[in-house]
């Protein structure tokens, strides 16, 4: 009896440790959580650790210190450029580690194990993409430069030389909450990370839902909803005459009117990815001496990401006797990626074009090991792929690879992970392969590692010639006085319209026929206006560049700060902050004419007359108090549903049209067809009656809104920097409700989740004048001060200086601590 | 006398053995003691049970005071107890001393099988 019963105690005392230990759902292994000496407890940042260290590493050369500054921004000055990269690697991970290796799990697919099954989906789209087929093919070609691979490969000790340390105690936070631990870093996993912004920035396509627009609509519809350029365009690169010859002739198949512009011949279908959002976009300009006031160029670059703690950035100086360099780096990575040297300053904005097109794949059976090309059976390779999943059975996936296109993403067992419109059985069972410019083997970080040591504009063409995927525009200034812009990447030449709609894969008719050839991504230096810009606009007039820029633009951006540009004379980095915040809605300064001129206010019920009233003492400014903002969202928002809603429900899935599509229509032609409604065939319905319906119809959710106390503008927009797992928008990792202006169309492209997530500026004067400020903190830590701690300063509207310190100011009072790192 | 002493001393040893191994040594330790200090089962599972439930509170408020208040007030919410930090040390000592108390019933059980 008594043995049983201590039995039973032991059983019990055993059980119950094992329940403490163990991941249930979403609550995490309460014992280990909450024991103060291994769980969240120890996450605390005490005093002690911003005290200064001696670190010692077997691999490192000479001797480095870093000095940590207020802001906890580490100089690193090196005596060798190994120990850098090394040092790097190394800060990267002690400050940013889960996130870093959460980001790459999630590149090559492998969420499941982290989480369980409820990513598969999404787990095997990021593998029948190729992501990890293309990030290896990174690391291939990347190993073959000495540099880029020195850089990797001490990057890659850095990091390990951190993980090598860590105990259960002094695992980041997030890794106990989830319950895992970090695996070992290696080169794959930069690449992976590379890849993951290729996707983001690259991986936007629609083909699928566009096919289906174009199954149902004739080509005039189809052409105004999804326009090709737009009526206000100001291309990036702007009078530069094209070569006289393009370098590439295309050929257009003899069969596409036929099987690829097949219009309103019915056939849909319903495979839907998860599309990268796409407002991934941002901004950049530099302008020269001409327009400044020191005689300088300036230039400012503010790329506009999903907003997300830990920030995708980490800002940094990085000093050695090769060069000097500070701006921000991308955790996962070596190099500066976005900053200024002593000679230069560079940034970045997305391309926008269409790298990613899909093709049919006809195979003869199931198996996918045999398909038709050029009139015979080709063996395909496939690939049988295990994802592990957390609590439950291995997933394995057979994928095939088409070599003349690349992996089959879409087949019978998968559609995509992404919700399909109105169907929620989805069986066409065809087989599409998917070309992506990110697969081909290419090295971009050798651009960012020779960006930090450029000089001159020639060192800068020479630096970004290796990029080729994403594709974007590089922006460069240089204190001897030179800008530059050019769309940088490697782009297929393509035939009009082509890849907007999956093309045949029998043979090679459809394939791309080539790349743009390099003289043909025209670099614009040092113009007679005196400033470079893009935000994400069409880089060239599209009615003269002899290929297709398929993808989505934004022109509206563009449009209004090359206005401001254009005006602006004698002017100071504090102007260029002011534009980087100016939040003037041009879209709705080109709309709200319209809406004004057709409304019918005799028409409106008295709720819709006086938000009318508010609407037209607007000043086309979404700033944060503004309630004119809200009611045009709202008021937009149902004129859209208005107009293209009959066209669109008839479409099994598809994408919203973008909304310069709308007003381009609408500024040509009143009676544009698509605003009768196709439902009631006895009535023409006009603009006026769309512009006046939907304001009445807005009344209801603007009345809701006001009482809720939200008609301000930053109240309704309510935005949020959101933690990576915080799925649900619910955890006290985030922070919410931001007050800041800004939004879609605007300069400050500030919306609910998605903004400038680095703001630039610098003013190349002998002693750089840089500004700068990202909405996070230089520690991932949420138990540290500096997790959170540049948001209210971002939201603000507010900027850091931004300290290239000299070695002669290592006594200087900004200095925290010191890590002295050494053998 | 000996329940306080036991209570330190599954305390003490929970401590030092945590310093190097995992956390669930607690339960060792409040085995340990409750086995080599015999007491009536009720007053060793109490004693098993403060012991550790102090320790991790002791602690856990410890680290609060040392800037720990961030990462509380994070975990606080995300558990989710209303962002009460002091709940929380309540919590974390309680799950601590369960343990505690379990293991040391064990031990006093144990001590009376020879």
């Amino acid at each position: 009896m008594k043995t049983i019963r201590f039995l039973g105690a032991l059983l019990f005392t055993a059980a119950l440790v094992y329940v403490l230990n163990t991941k249930l759902g979403k609550i995490p292994p309460m014992g280990k959580f909450l024991s103060p000496q291994h769980g969240f407890w120890q996450n605390a940042e005490s005093p002690s650790d911003l005290n200064d260290k001696e670190l010692h590493f077997a691999n490192l050369k000479g001797k480095a210190t870093v000095y940590m500054d207020d802001r906890l921004v580490p100089h690193v000055f090196a005596e060798n450029e190994e120990d850098a990269f090394f040092i790097q690697g190394y800060l990267h991970a002690k400050y940013r580690l889960w996130q870093m290796e959460f980001q790459s799990m999630a590149a090559a697919g492998r969420l499941s194990e982290i989480i369980g099954k409820k990513a598969l989906a999404f787990d095997r789209e990021q593998r029948r993409l190729g992501m990890v087929y293309a990030a290896k093919n990174f690391v291939t070609e990347s190993q073959k430069d000495p540099l880029t691979k020195m850089a990797v490969d001490q990057y890659t000790e850095g990091v390990n030389a951190y993980i090598a340390q860590l105990t259960q105690a002094s695992l980041p936070f997030e890794y106990k909450l989830l319950d895992y631990t970090p695996e070992k870093w290696n080169s794959l996993k930069t690449a992976l990370l590379l890849k993951y912004m290729s996707k983001d920035l690259a991986g936007y396509e629609d083909d699928f839902e566009r096919s289906n627009a174009r199954s149902v609509f004739t080509k005039e519809i189809y052409e105004s909803l999804y326009e090709y350029g737009n009526d206000s365009l100001k291309p990036i690169v702007d009078g530069i005459p094209f070569a006289a010859k393009p370098g590439i002739g295309l050929t257009v198949p003899a069969s596409a009117d036929s099987l690829y512009f097949s219009y309103k011949k019915g056939e849909q279908n319903t495979i839907a990815s998860v599309k990268p959002d796409k407002d991934n976009g941002s901004n950049n300009w530099a302008v020269s001496g001409t327009k400044t006031k020191s005689g300088r160029p300036i230039l400012c670059n503010d790329p506009h990401l999903g907003l997300n703690l830990p920030s995708l950035w980490f800002e940094m100086q990085i000093r050695t006797p090769a060069y000097n360099a500070y701006g921000v780096s991308l955790p996962g990575a070596p190099a500066i990626v976005i900053g200024f040297n002593d000679s230069c300053s560079f940034g970045f904005t997305n391309a926008m074009r269409d790298v990613r097109d899909y093709y049919e794949i006809r195979f003869k059976d199931d198996s996918k090991k045999e398909y038709w090309f050029n009139n015979q059976w080709q063996t395909s390779t496939i690939i049988y792929d295990t994802v592990r999943i957390r609590g439950g059975k291995d997933f394995i996936d057979t994928i095939a690879y088409v070599k003349e296109f690349g992996p089959v993403m879409y087949d019978k067992s998968f559609m995509g992970a992404g919700k399909s419109g109105n169907n929620s059985v989805r069986s066409e069972g065809k087989y599409y392969a998917v070309r992506w410019k990110a697969h081909d083997p290419s090295n971009e970080l050798r651009t960012f590692l020779m960006l930090d040591r450029a000089k001159n504009v020639a060192d800068y063409d020479n630096a970004i010639s290796n990029f080729k995927c994403p594709g974007q525009n590089m922006i460069f200034a240089t204190r001897s006085g030179d800008i530059a812009i050019k769309q940088q990447g490697e782009f297929p030449a393509k035939w009009l319209r082509q890849g907007d709609f999956p093309m045949p894969g029998t043979d090679s008719t459809y394939m791309w026929q080539g790349n743009i050839p390099p003289a043909e991504n025209y670099l614009m230096l040092n113009p007679q206006r005196g400033f470079v810009s893009s935000a994400n606009q069409y880089p060239y007039d599209t009615k003269t560049y002899p290929y297709y820029l398929g993808g989505n633009y934004h022109f509206t951006r563009g449009w209004n700060i090359n206005r401001h540009l254009t005006e602006m004379q004698g002017i100071t980095p504090q102007d260029m902050q002011q534009l980087q915040n100016n939040n003037e809605n041009t879209y709705a300064a080109m709309m709200g004419p319209v809406l004004l001129h057709y409304v019918n206010e005799t028409a409106l019920n008295a709720d819709a007359k006086k938000y009318l009233q508010q609407f037209k003492a607007w000043n086309y400014k979404n700033d944060m108090q503004e309630t004119g903002p809200t009611i045009f969202t709202a008021w937009k928002t149902n004129l859209k549903t208005f107009i293209w809603e009959d066209e669109l429900s008839q479409l099994k899935n598809y994408v919203v049209p973008e909304e310069n599509a709308l007003l381009d229509a609408l500024l040509r032609d009143s009676a544009w067809p698509v605003i009768d409604n196709i439902t009631t065939k006895d009535h023409l319905e006009t603009l006026s009656e769309a512009v006046t319906t939907s304001l009445n119809k807005s009344v209801t959710f603007l009345k809701e809104t006001e009482t809720a106390g939200n008609l301000a503008w930053s109240k309704f927009k309510g935005t949020m920097v959101k933690h990576l797992i915080d799925v649900n928008r619910d955890m006290a990792l985030s922070r919410f409700n931001l007050p800041i202006g800004g939004g879609e169309h605007v300069i400050n492209a500030t919306k609910k989740e998605h903004g400038p997530s680095w703001k630039m500026v610098v003013h190349m004067t002998n002693e750089t004048e840089a500004y700068g400020v990202y909405p996070g903190g230089q520690s991932g830590n949420p138990g540290s001060k500096y997790y959170d701690s540049f948001i209210d300063t971002w939201a603000n509207g507010k900027y850091y200086t931004l300290w290239m310190m000299k070695p002669e100011q290592k006594d200087d009072k900004r200095i925290l601590f010191h890590l002295q790192f050494s053998k | 006398m000996k329940f306080t002493l036991s209570i330190l001393l599954t305390a003490l040893l929970a401590f030092a053995l945590c310093l190097r191994f995992d956390w669930w040594m607690v339960a060792v330790a409040a085995f340990i003691v409750a086995f080599a200090l015999p007491q009536k089962p009720g007053k060793a599972v109490l004693a098993g049970f403060l012991g550790i439930f102090l320790l991790w509170a002791a602690l856990a408020f410890w680290i609060k005071t040392q800037g720990g208040d961030l990462i509380a007030a994070q975990v606080a919410r995300i558990l989710p107890l209303g962002g009460n930090q002091m709940l929380l040390i309540l919590v974390t000592g309680f799950v601590g001393g369960l343990v505690g108390a379990s293991a040391a019933l064990t031990g006093s059980w144990g001590r009376k099988l020879i």
